[in-house]
């Protein structure tokens, strides 16, 4: 038989409109992951981009992403925050190389065309050629022609920019209730950064979200979660879903997982009977956030994760990089006024998160091995049906799937999809 | 001609080279140890209160603290032995660490032993024919006698592929 052509165009179609299955070209699609860019990374989102802490003085700048583009956050003379892409408004070399600095002007090397701490475009050589030839034309306007500079707001010392010139203020972006957990870890204390994470997952991005909105593997894959009681099937907890559905809050009070039921202990392999550490202060919950939930994980649409692990504190940026790759950068951070010891408890118990985490590693391993098997099942399906009796939206158990249902309902909208 | 009479100076020379040969030696069992996957002889290799942590050269260059892993003690170091053992989940793979360009630099006040050596660890996984450059770094190390044996009462791994390939799920 022959192969035509018109058999080889993806036909995008959902096998059904309650978002229970997922077809795989969501993920592993080119064409869906180009849409994303312009529509979502590029569209009416707000995307973090840094931390004010990153870039205190005037001068401080530091290399960042929107969606994949590479951008530059840099504070100005006047004290604002600007962010532009990083990107020669010339011949489209990406100038700025260093991963932060201070700086009082950006100088793209190849031709030494110069930009202020703003974006805009302040000195071309030669733009009137020499010895009365060459150059720029006449009517050429250094105006028109600066690097595309984004909408920046900051919110609690957190940074963020947007392609669309009509965002709504950030509070409102986020939503009441997602609101107050960004403020619980935010909660105005002056930021203290203590170090980056870098890494790069093979998968596809959005299963960074969905992972976040899936506390049903967190009871089962993760044994440092279950063994020490921090999310665990019993604990009061809550998937929290935003009105839009794009962004999630997973919280959950620590437990005495001693108490935990046996029925509960034979349904979670990870759970480790009897499993000790050497380290006792390695747990330790040291209250000092306004909430009732001593690990919360938000996942703000599209590309920021705030980690409140306990005491250990942290941001994570997506950088997608085509369907089947994506970047995180992480920072960590404390507060100005943690004494030595609470910075060293902080550190300590950093080893739950990142790369080589406990819980971090478990995690990126499992988004490969999702990406796997897409990839090697043309056009397969996955299921998402736990909590039928919740649609799309909060779910008040861990057993659910319900904010990632959300979730896709809101990506279709943007996608028009 | 005569050979020249034992000096100090000769003393000297020869304890530096077998201090040299010892730290070569232990870097060979260490990285024998890894590679093996017998976590717990590595956690054995460390003093009790032994620091130990993986650090991204651009954190080490700016004195920041955060490492992918952060052990103040030899227990916490056990503890990241026993879940690499007994509770993570990852894909199996294999690991083979080459320890080399060892320098000795000196002597610390306590007697402890200032010494670096360059590390690059490859990563093998069993679906993949590339043996992949996992980390490449140098370890900044402190060694101390303890009984007739050298151990590690400092080890930072500064590694400099600062974008870390997914995962580091064993200890470098």
């Amino acid at each position: 038989m022959m192969l035509r052509n018109a058999d080889m165009t993806q036909d995008y179609v959902w096998p059904n409109d309650d978002l229970t299955v997922i077809p795989d070209w969501v993920y592993t699609d080119q064409a869906v992951y180009e849409r994303e860019i312009e529509r979502i990374f590029h569209g009416h989102t707000w995307n973090y981009v840094a931390l004010e802490a990153e870039v205190p003085n005037p001068g401080d700048f530091i290399r960042s992403n929107v969606g994949p583009t590479a951008v530059v956050v840099a504070r100005a003379a006047d004290g604002t925050i600007n962010v532009f892409e990083n990107r020669c408004a010339h011949r489209a070399s990406e100038f700025c190389r260093e991963l932060r600095g201070n700086a009082r002007a950006f100088i793209c090397p190849y031709h030494q065309w110069t930009y202020d701490l703003k974006g805009n475009l302040i000195g071309i050589p030669f733009r009137r050629g020499a010895e009365g030839k060459g150059g720029m034309p006449r009517d050429f306007d250094v105006k028109q022609h600066g690097i595309r500079q984004l909408a920046v707001t900051s919110h609690r010392g957190v940074v963020f920019a947007s392609y669309a010139d009509d965002m709504e203020p950030l509070p409102d972006y986020l939503g009441p209730e997602v609101l107050r957990e960004f403020e619980a870890t935010f909660d105005g204390r002056k930021l203290k950064v203590l170090g980056h994470y870098r890494h790069s997952l093979p998968g596809n991005w959005k299963l960074y979200h969905e992972n976040l909105k899936d506390p049903y593997h967190a009871t089962l894959l993760h044994t440092f979660l279950v063994t020490f009681g921090l999310m665990v099937v019993g604990n009061r907890s809550l998937m929290l879903a935003d009105k839009s559905g794009r962004h999630g809050v997973m919280a959950s009070a620590k437990s005495d997982a001693k108490k935990l039921s046996g029925d509960a202990k034979k349904e979670m392999l990870a759970f480790k009977e009897g499993l000790t550490l050497r380290e006792k202060r390695f747990m330790n919950f040291i209250e000092e956030f306004d909430s009732p939930w001593s690990v919360t994980m938000a996942t703000i649409w599209p590309n920021l994760i705030v980690q409140r692990e306990m005491n250990t504190l942290g941001v994570r940026q997506i950088v997608p990089d085509g369907p089947h790759e994506f970047v995180m950068k992480w920072t960590m951070f404390g507060f100005e006024g943690d004494d030595e010891e609470m910075t060293r408890h902080r550190l300590r118990q950093g080893n739950l998160m990142g790369p080589a985490g406990y819980l971090g590693l478990e995690d990126n391993e499992a988004i490969k091995f999702v990406q796997d098997g897409m990839r090697r099942v043309p056009n397969g399906t996955h299921l998402v049906k736990l909590d039928p009796e919740n649609p799309q939206g909060t779910a008040d158990t861990l057993i659910s799937e319900s904010a990632i249902r959300a979730m896709y309902r809101h990506w279709r909208e943007a996608m028009g999809l | 001609m005569q050979p020249s009479p034992p000096t100090v100076a000769n003393d000297r020379r020869l304890e530096a080279l077998f201090l040299h040969r010892e730290i070569e030696e232990f870097n060979n069992a260490y990285a024998a140890a890894l590679d093996d996957n017998r976590l717990t002889d590595w956690a054995e290799m460390f003093t009790d209160d032994a620091f130990y942590v993986i650090i991204s050269r651009e954190n080490a260059d700016r004195g920041m603290p955060v490492g992918l892993i952060y052990c103040e003690n030899k227990g916490m170091i056990y503890d990241r032995a026993f879940a690499h053992e007994k509770t993570e989940m990852f894909a199996p793979r294999y690991l083979r660490h080459i320890i080399g360009n060892t320098q000795i630099l000196g002597e610390e006040a306590n007697g402890d032993i200032r010494a670096r050596a360059n590390y690059v660890v490859v990563q093998v996984l069993y679906d993949r024919p590339e043996a992949k450059l996992h980390q490449v770094g140098v370890y900044h190390d402190k060694f101390r006698r303890v009984g007739d044996q050298l151990k590690l009462a400092e080890r930072r791994c500064v590694y400099d592929n600062l974008l870390v390939d997914n995962a580091l799920c064993l200890p470098v």
